[in-house]
């Protein structure tokens, strides 16, 4: 598939000198860029999106698309086609040394439209949100505009651009960096972007492999997920094999401490690594690269009127998808939050929100994602040796299972504590509380719950309708598999939020308990 | 005859149990490290203090890979 790019314009407001006054500009046209333009057009916010390149970057990176993301990219149309063309992996195996150690059936989860995750090459991924972005009339992706400075007042920000017509001025009330992990944007604002660099260095290899070429039995229709703990064909260190679509796959070679960083780019050498773990030449090298895993976040999420989103307000090792998928769910948690607040119906507490919410999901992604890059690269010689042990063990006994750790699967981060959120007054036997991700079921005339979700607020009725302000009613069986998942009875109510988070729940509907609800999760003091 | 547990007891996620056991011997040297191990290993038969339990718990660790 043809990359689409975005080719340089000069605009009208470079060439008349006359900055026109925008309500968004978000700075970096990734995933998390182009979702929140997505998300704040159908909102009807005109964005205009920067980017300092003109086209998608190289190479796959991202591969694992959650089903949050799923979900995220399914309202703005996306999501669809992202989980069709996108691989789906049931069987997982862990290797230690020779043997398997043990393999895992990740079973489909029944009555949810997305699936747990799909497997995707990023570029892939983006071309479509690109595709979507250009033929959305409320947007403006502009290529090769370099942010090089940025002011605020108190009622817009000023940013300063290099374009190859030279330097001009724009203006908007709001600023979104999604600018990556070397952010300028963030540079710009002087936040610290501090935590833990892990040394050992990691060689990402994308290969094809040869029609009928099927390694150590590895069937390419039925693609599983190979993780190797100190492998024969790589002694000492860790293997990882995930399956892309379109026949590539994805091996990570751990490297470690002393790799000498300019050998190991050398292709022949890369390929010689590869052939001796799939243990046939029958493969051709894509794309390769060789990454230093950090796990850091920037202090603050939110300087005035710019925002951080994205790998530009944290980063996590790759071991659990938590790198673009939490970025998509940052963009998720602003853009109704910013498209409210421009309409005059948000507080600047639904902003200071965000930054609450979303360093709190940051803190929890780097905590396992650190967890995970510690299993997989002991520092010391106990740590090695402990992880031996439960390496050992965990080919007999289930509770050293649970201590194998190669990354787990990314959930949206529970916000027990949201600011948003009204507490529950009433004993709740399950289901999600107040601050949790709203669950997808299939609704009785066809379609998803999970479909419902995302253009505003949506009251959940069990049982029977009820009548509300400022929400859309869906009405739900008083009893069966939305009213068990959602630990309601015939009578409850559930409030969920535009990015699909419970903001309250009754068992009796109370319209004066729904409005004040309402008002606390729009950040408008009680 | 009390059975040896081999279901997962860490009284939290396993993950969040086994970094508090790496950090908790963090900044000992390699020797060091093992006496802690030792001493850690004695602590925790003592505390089981159920000698079926632990002679479940000595032949399965002493099982060759």
């Amino acid at each position: 598939m043809d990359l689409p790019r975005y080719p340089y314009h000069q605009s009208l407001e470079q060439r008349s000198g006359q900055p026109q006054r925008r309500p968004v500009v978000i700075v970096g046209a990734g995933p998390v860029g182009l979702t929140l333009a997505l998300d704040l057009a159908r909102r009807d916010v005109p964005v205009v999106v920067i980017d300092d390149s003109d086209r998608i970057g190289e190479g796959s990176r991202a591969v694992c698309w959650a089903k949050k993301t799923l979900e995220v990219f399914d309202r703005l149309g996306v999501g669809e086609a992202v989980a069709r063309e996108g691989v789906r992996w049931q069987r997982g195996r862990v290797f230690h040394g020779e043997r398997e150690a043990y393999a895992f059936d990740l079973l489909p989860e029944s009555h949810h439209k997305m699936p747990a995750m799909v497997n995707l090459q990023q570029d892939q991924v983006e071309a479509r949100l690109v595709r979507a972005v250009q033929l959305e009339q409320r947007i403006e992706l502009r290529g090769k505009h370099e942010l090089i400075g940025l002011e605020q007042d108190e009622e817009g920000v000023t940013l300063n651009v290099r374009t190859p017509d030279g330097l001009f001025d724009m203006r908007s009330d709001w600023v979104v960096a999604c600018d990556g992990a070397r952010s300028p944007t963030r540079t710009l604002l002087g936040l610290s972007f501090a935590g833990q660099v892990f040394e050992d260095r990691f060689l990402i290899a994308d290969v094809r492999l040869a029609p009928g070429v099927r390694p150590r039995g590895l069937d390419p229709a039925k693609p599983e997920r190979w993780f190797w703990f100190d492998p024969p064909f790589h002694r000492g260190q860790s293997v990882l094999l995930h399956a892309q679509a379109d026949g590539l796959w994805r091996i990570d070679f751990q490297l470690g401490r002393d790799a000498n960083v300019e050998a190991e780019r050398d292709a022949e050498r890369i390929k010689a690594r590869v052939a001796a773990m799939l243990g046939t030449d029958g493969f051709e090298l894509a794309w390769s690269s060789i990454y230093q895993f950090c796990c850091r976040r920037a202090e603050r999420f939110r300087v005035g009127r710019v925002l951080l989103a994205g790998d530009a307000a944290h980063q996590v090792s790759p071991f659990g998808a938590r790198g673009a998928n939490s970025g998509v769910q940052d963009a998720d948690n602003l853009g109704w939050k910013l498209a409210a607040v421009l309409r005059g119906e948000g507080g600047d507490g639904l902003l200071e929100s965000y930054e609450f919410e979303r360093l709190e999901a940051a803190d929890d992604n780097i905590g396992h994602s650190t967890r995970a890059t510690d299993f997989i690269s002991p520092k010391t010689a106990l740590s090695q040796r402990l992880r031996k042990a439960a390496l050992d063990l965990a080919a007999r006994t289930d509770f050293a299972k649970a201590l194998v750790n190669s990354g787990r699967l990314s959930m949206p981060t529970e916000h027990v504590d949201s600011p948003l959120s009204t507490l529950d007054a009433e004993a709740w036997t399950g289901g999600p509380a107040p601050g949790c991700p709203a669950l997808d079921a299939p609704l009785e005339a066809g379609g998803w719950l999970s479909e419902r979700f995302g253009r505003g607020f949506v009251l959940l009725a069990f049982g029977w309708p009820v009548e509300a302000d400022g929400v859309q009613l869906v009405l739900l069986p008083g009893e069966g598999l939305a009213a068990t998942r959602y630990g309601a009875r015939p009578g409850s109510v559930v409030l969920i939020r535009p990015d699909a988070i419970v903001a309250a729940r009754w068992h009796r509907f109370d319209a004066d308990a729904v409005a004040s609800a309402l008002a606390r999760a729009h950040g408008r003091s009680q | 005859m009390n059975k040896l547990n081999l279901t997962p007891n860490f009284g939290c996620e396993a993950d969040a149990f086994y970094a508090e056991l790496i950090a908790a011997q963090a900044g000992l040297s390699d020797e060091q490290a093992a006496d802690w191990l030792a001493r850690l290993t004695l602590i925790l038969c003592n505390h089981i203090g159920d000698r079926e339990v632990l002679r479940q718990a000595f032949a399965l660790a002493r099982e060759s890979e």
